[in-house]
């Protein structure tokens, strides 16, 4: 009875939506599983234009008292209106320079590179600076781990320099104290240790890969010989860590490339948006689906995973499996590759039903294949993988070993448990904390908020004053890194360098500053210290002119670590545990936040606000269930669940995932915070109450019951819908063997009416004429440039109640669309910007022209006319409007105004605004060309979206050149327009996706 | 009871309902011309500044170049207002003790900026850029007029929307010879139209419609 795959009955019970389910086979294409059902909720949905609740002014308002506060609200602000218009502008004031910077033309942005890190590894990239103020964070093209792209986290790092929210003060207890009187204070500690050899010093840090924390603690360590380094991450790759040491007796760091990758299999890793060098796996993969011939070839994708990830839905095929019963299926593949020695069936036949058509795929493409083990899985996964590459002779070619990157790749896990030892032996006298969260992150069972307090002298240096900081008697503010010196290593050693762009908001200090403060020389600064470390390491006399490259291009050439050989050595893989059985109960799976990761970046409206891949929940997180575990259990959407999992107990709502494995249930970590900031405190609830050192990411054996209560989430997935009678058209879909057999299979049945059948004004283009191409075969629905187009257009965060009646401002959303069985679907991405039609229904309803054809065929927006009728987004299809309801730009915000881009307007309320390809961007090159009285050349502009887009989806140019990039693509067999029945003939294009399934198993 | 209305009431509404006409045709009338008068556009009001500069002595009498001062204006949108090291350049040796030259050596001496007040203030939702306005032959004259003959700085024309679009819509009547761009008191070598035309196709301007599309300057 254990496996609910088998348990479930539909035909034995019935909830509303399970009955309609059944019987719904319609629609070829759903958006989400109201849909699917048709519930009448969604037909609604579908009517309006936002949700009925939008109608209200605050939370809990009735529409009667509603309307009569809109009454009131119109009345007064009518009276304001006509007594605001009788003032005269403030006068300004111009503050020139007292001495201008050398190279600083006001007016002009200037660049440069640096890096951002998660879990210690480098990304990098270059920072926009408008006279002095960082406003917008792009790809570092000449960075291994970027290659030009940045990913929603690293951009939105801009808005954490100006969170309000930072920690801004050094405090002794909450009591406001100087440096000076913290370093005495260490100094007098540090003294008496050092007659103790150190014996009491702990310090505690994230991941280090930088070279010059690590050199400063091995300093320490020589001076303090009994002192103690801890590490924790709570997400880090501590299987893979663990499985280098299994594997080849020795820790090893491993990376991928997919530039020659025919075939790929994912273990549960979600290599496309998640992990050390995802950009750059993005983009060597996407380069494999690019199919600008029509005889070209594609890379095949297989996924196994237990919730639906970016990776998942670019797959040509996915099989939703238990995060445990990964392990059996990594063995089984062995075992079908001849590997290993074991049964080829098993109970859960999902497992076996594939393998063969796999393995032979695998061996026809030996040395052109990879097998990715997931972060998450444990490391026998890893160690299995291992040696499926190394016999498939992937190994040199597809994938690469190299000496550790991390300055100690210790077992964190161990050492967190030692720590907690020493804490209980009471043999910590002096704690420091380096960044990172332990309190609200650490395993469960440490209780490492109360053992703090064992250590007599805890210091905590970080960007917020957080749980952890709320266990430490010292906060020191931390330098972010854009204010701040530093180095750190990326997925392949490259060293990379990073600089500020700012001087300390809140005169921070960097870990380096409070690692500097045990030495003779405490006052070193950031800069001195990195420099000081790498004139150490350079050989050779021209140090300063290999400092200034190394700090200009963001990195050091050629400080890649060689790869190396290393065999998987046979007591590798001598453990093999049985399957993990359910026993009636349900898989507990964790995993990182796709946009919040383990809480770190809580306090970030725009993280908090991009809708997440695949899920499109924003401000949230949720007990993610199959349908049919939903049903199992009785539960909707929405509804709370008791969980109870080692004796302790957790309330969370249910968000039902098409695409997610029966029996399993997917906590993502980060959110419950108490000390996180004012967007972070409150949101979502807390998986890390869960989590144990036992089961760091999965484990079988946690109970789930419906309790009394309702959530109500923030999901945008029903919102904008596009209204056709069916969803054919919106997606062109085909597999590749049809699309080379035909050309037009992916747009069958669809439908462009002739040119000339409109009533619009027909427009003429003779200068430029701007178009886009969105390759669907690329996009991995990973949201990056929903965060790139917030950053550059000023758009406003609204926070979860606004999203939740639909007025999120978002200009550009990924829709995600389903296809087939509601339990295992497949899933298409679809970024929505402005189409900019030629066609526009939008221009024409507008009774004030605040929304304007323009000679180069965008659909102006000039929001100082704009009175917001709202007419032209009633008369939008694309649904790609939206409307400030409020005030909801901060307007008042010291620290904000520092990070909105000075080319932009920023809206108030009662305006409509919409995407107009950053026409900042064009206009400013345009501009610069015109000056230089020369042409514009073809990728001269790219659009925020596009700059930033990691698989290259995105292609922005002149479709009046003809030998543009973006004029080639359209003239591509797979161009087709959205909803081109409308005839709104939009300047944004799509290329169909096509995928590549096996023909083995297809059969 | 008594009637609410006195006798004169119905003269009072026959005035009101045959003068409306006249009444609102004044009404816009004012408005139009108050809207469009110097006291709302501030055009030719001088602004208190914290050192009375006098373009007047700088440009016309002494015949420093505008872009001596204002070093980006063929580079940048923002055409610069000269750092306080550009004064100090001459006024470290002559003038050096002047007491209205005070805040400009306190400025350098504390490292504090000199805080003018702006003269044109364009709103914020306009994106003006003075480096290809220039490098069109827009002249610096023909939208901050004769600045050689002001003491102190102030807006010769109304900065409304209306004003740009005269040029926007016909630059020949405006545009003159690259090298004549700072020149002060420019007088056209012929026909301003005929020239105009010529250096339109010559400078490569752009067409009205995508001048006086809305982007060019809102975004």
């Amino acid at each position: 009875m254990s496996d609910p795959q088998k348990n479930i009955d539909p035909a034995a019970v019935r909830s509303a939506l399970w009955a309609r389910l059944e019987g719904a086979r319609g629609r070829d294409y759903w958006r989400s599983l109201d849909e699917l059902a048709a519930t009448p909720e969604f037909q609604d949905l579908l009517e309006r234009e936002f949700p009925r609740q939008a109608v209200g002014w605050s939370e809990d308002e009735d529409p009667v008292a509603g309307r009569r506060n809109f009454l009131k609200l119109m009345g007064a602000s009518l009276a304001l209106a006509g007594m605001t218009a009788c003032t005269r502008q403030p006068d300004e004031h111009i503050m020139p320079y007292v001495r201008q910077p050398e190279n600083l033309v006001p007016g002009r942005p200037l660049f440069f590179a640096t890096a951002t890190t998660l879990n210690g590894f480098a990304n990098g990239v270059l920072v926009e600076s408008h006279e002095g103020r960082p406003t917008k964070i792009e790809g570092n093209p000449g960075h291994p781990a970027s290659l030009g792209a940045a990913d929603a986290m690293s951009q939105a790092a801009v808005l954490q320099l100006y969170d309000p929210d930072r920690s801004q003060a050094l405090a002794f207890n909450g009591e406001i104290r100087s440096w000076g009187v913290f370093t005495g204070a260490l100094r007098d500690t540090l003294a008496q240790q050092k007659a103790k050899n150190g014996a009491g010093i702990r310090i505690l840090t994230e991941t280090v890969t930088s070279p010059t924390i690590a050199s400063q603690l091995r300093t320490i360590q020589q001076s303090f010989p009994a002192s103690k380094w801890h590490q924790w991450e709570p997400a880090g790759p501590h299987s893979a860590r663990a499985a280098a040491q299994q594997s080849f007796g020795q820790p090893l760091n491993t990376y991928y490339d997919f530039t020659e990758a025919n075939v790929v299999v994912s273990l549960d890793s979600d290599f496309l948006n998640s992990g050390h060098a995802s950009l750059r796996y993005a983009r060597q993969f996407a380069r494999r689906r690019r199919m600008a011939e029509h005889h070209d070839t594609m890379n095949r994708l297989y996924v196994v995973e237990p919730m639906p990830t970016p990776t998942g839905t670019k797959a040509d095929h996915r099989l939703p499996l238990r995060a445990s019963d990964v392990e059996e299926f990594a063995w089984a593949l062995a075992i079908s590759l001849g590997l290993a020695e074991g049964p080829k069936t098993g109970e859960n036949n999902d497992i076996y039903k594939w393998l063969g058509p796999i393995a032979r795929d695998l061996q026809n493409n030996k040395g052109a294949g990879v097998v990715v083990a997931g972060e998450h899985q444990p490391p026998i996964v890893h160690s299995i993988a291992a040696l499926m590459n190394e016999k498939l002779g992937n190994v040199g070619k597809t994938v690469f070993y190299t000496d550790p990157v991390e300055a100690n790749p210790v077992d964190q896990l161990a050492s967190l448990q030692d720590l907690v030892k020493d804490l209980d032996a009471g043999a910590v006298e002096l704690l420091i904390i380096l960044g990172g969260n332990p309190v609200f992150n650490a395993p469960v069972e440490l209780g490492l908020g109360s053992r703090l307090k064992k250590a007599k002298l805890r210091v905590r240096l970080g960007l917020y004053d957080d749980e952890t900081s709320a266990a430490c008697q010292w906060q020191v503010p931390e330098t972010h890194f854009l204010e701040t010196w530093g180095d750190a290593r990326a997925f392949d050693g490259t060293v990379t360098i990073q600089q500020p762009l700012i001087q300390p908001l809140y005169g921070g200090r960097s870990a380096l500053q409070v690692l500097q403060s045990f030495t003779e020389q405490p006052e070193k600064s950031p800069y001195d210290i990195v420099k000081g470390y790498w004139s150490s390491q350079h050989t050779g006399s021209d140090f300063e002119a290999w400092w200034r490259k190394a700090v200009h291009d963001g990195l050091v050439a050629g400080s890649a670590l060689p790869a190396k050989t290393a065999a998987v050595r046979g007591e590798a893989l001598s453990a093999r545990a049985g399957g993990k059985k359910l026993g009636g109960k349900l898989e507990v799976v964790f995993r990182p936040d796709p946009t919040i990761y383990d809480g770190r970046f809580a306090n970030n409206g725009w993280l908090q606000e991009v809708p997440k891949p695949v899920t499109k929940l924003t401000w949230d997180n949720a007990v993610m269930l199959s349908p049919a575990t939903a049903h199992r259990l009785g539960v909707q959407k929405g509804d709370m669940l008791k969980l109870t999992y080692e004796g302790r107990t957790l309330q969370a709502p249910v968000f039902i995932q098409p695409g997610h494995v029966n029996g399993s249930a997917t906590l993502h970590l980060g959110y419950g915070r108490t000390h996180g900031g004012r967007a972070a405190n409150g949101m979502g609830f807390n998986p890390f109450g869960l989590r144990t050192a036992k089961a760091l990411w999965q484990d079988t054996g946690m109970d789930a019951e419906k309790v009394s209560g309702n959530h109500e989430f923030a999901d945008t997935q029903n919102f904008h819908n596009l209204e056709t009678p069916d969803r054919r058209h919106i997606i062109h879909k085909a597999d590749l063997a049809d699309f080379h057999k035909n050309a037009e299979a992916p747009h069958e049945g669809a439908e462009t009416p002739p040119k000339g059948l409109t009533m619009y004004p027909e427009w003429k283009y003779e200068g430029h004429a701007w178009g886009m191409t969105i390759d669907l075969n690329s996009c991995t629905g990973c949201g990056a440039c929903v965060v790139a187009c917030q950053a550059e257009n000023n758009i406003a965060v609204v926070g979860k109640d606004q999203v939740r009646r639909g007025r999120h401002m978002n200009w550009l959303r990924v829709d995600s669309y389903y296809q087939g069985d509601a339990n295992d679907p497949a899933i298409y991405n679809q970024p929505v910007p402005c189409m900019q039609c030629e066609n526009a229904p939008c221009e024409l309803v507008c009774p004030v022209q605040a929304t304007t054809h323009s000679s180069e065929g965008l659909n102006d927006m000039v929001y100082n006319r704009c009175v917001g009728t709202r007419y032209c987004s009633n008369n939008c299809p694309y649904k790609v409007r939206r409307f400030n309801f409020f005030l909801f730009s901060d307007f008042d915000t010291p620290s904000l105004k520092l990070a909105r881009n000075p080319d932009v307007s920023v809206r108030s309320r009662g305006v409509m605004e919409k995407c107009t390809y950053c026409v900042q961007r064009i206009n400013g090159a345009k501009i610069d060309a015109e000056k230089q009285d020369r042409p514009l050349h073809d990728g001269e502009i790219q659009t925020a979206c596009q700059a930033t887009c990691p698989s290259e989806a995105i292609v922005f140019g002149d479709i009046n050149d003809k030998n543009s990039r973006v004029s080639k693509l359209k003239a591509n067999e797979r161009n087709y327009s959205l909803l081109a029945d409308l005839n709104t003939r939009p300047r944004t294009t799509y290329l169909a996706t096509l995928r590549n399934p096996n023909p083995e198993i297809e059969a | 009871m008594s009637q609410i209305f006195r006798h004169s009431t119905n003269t009072f509404t026959r005035v009101l309902l045959f003068g409306a006409v006249f009444i609102l045709g004044f009404a816009f009338w004012a408005v139009d011309r108050l809207s469009r008068s110097d006291y709302n556009t501030r055009a030719t009001q001088s602004r208190e500044q914290p050192v009375p500069f006098s373009h007047a002595h700088h440009v016309g009498g002494l015949g420093v170049d505008c872009r001596y001062c204002h070093t980006t204006v063929e580079t940048s949108s923002f055409a610069n207002i000269p750092p306080t090291k550009t004064c100090m350049n001459c006024h470290s040796q002559i003038w050096a003790t002047s007491p209205t030259l005070e805040p400009v050596r306190e400025s350098f001496r504390t490292n504090q900026s000199i805080r003018w007040t702006r003269v044109h203030d364009l709103p914020d939702f306009v994106y003006f850029n003075h480096s290809i306005h220039v490098n069109k032959g827009v002249g610096c004259e023909v939208c901050h007029g004769r600045v050689d003959r002001m003491p102190l700085m102030s807006q010769s024309a109304s900065l409304q929307m209306e004003w740009c679009l005269n040029c926007h819509r016909n630059p020949e009547k405006y545009v003159r010879p690259r090298e004549f761009v700072t020149t002060m008191g420019y007088e056209p070598a012929g026909d301003q139209e005929e020239i105009g035309r010529k250096l339109v196709a010559e400078y490569k301007i752009q067409d009205a419609h995508t001048l006086t599309s809305c982007n060019t300057c809102h975004r």
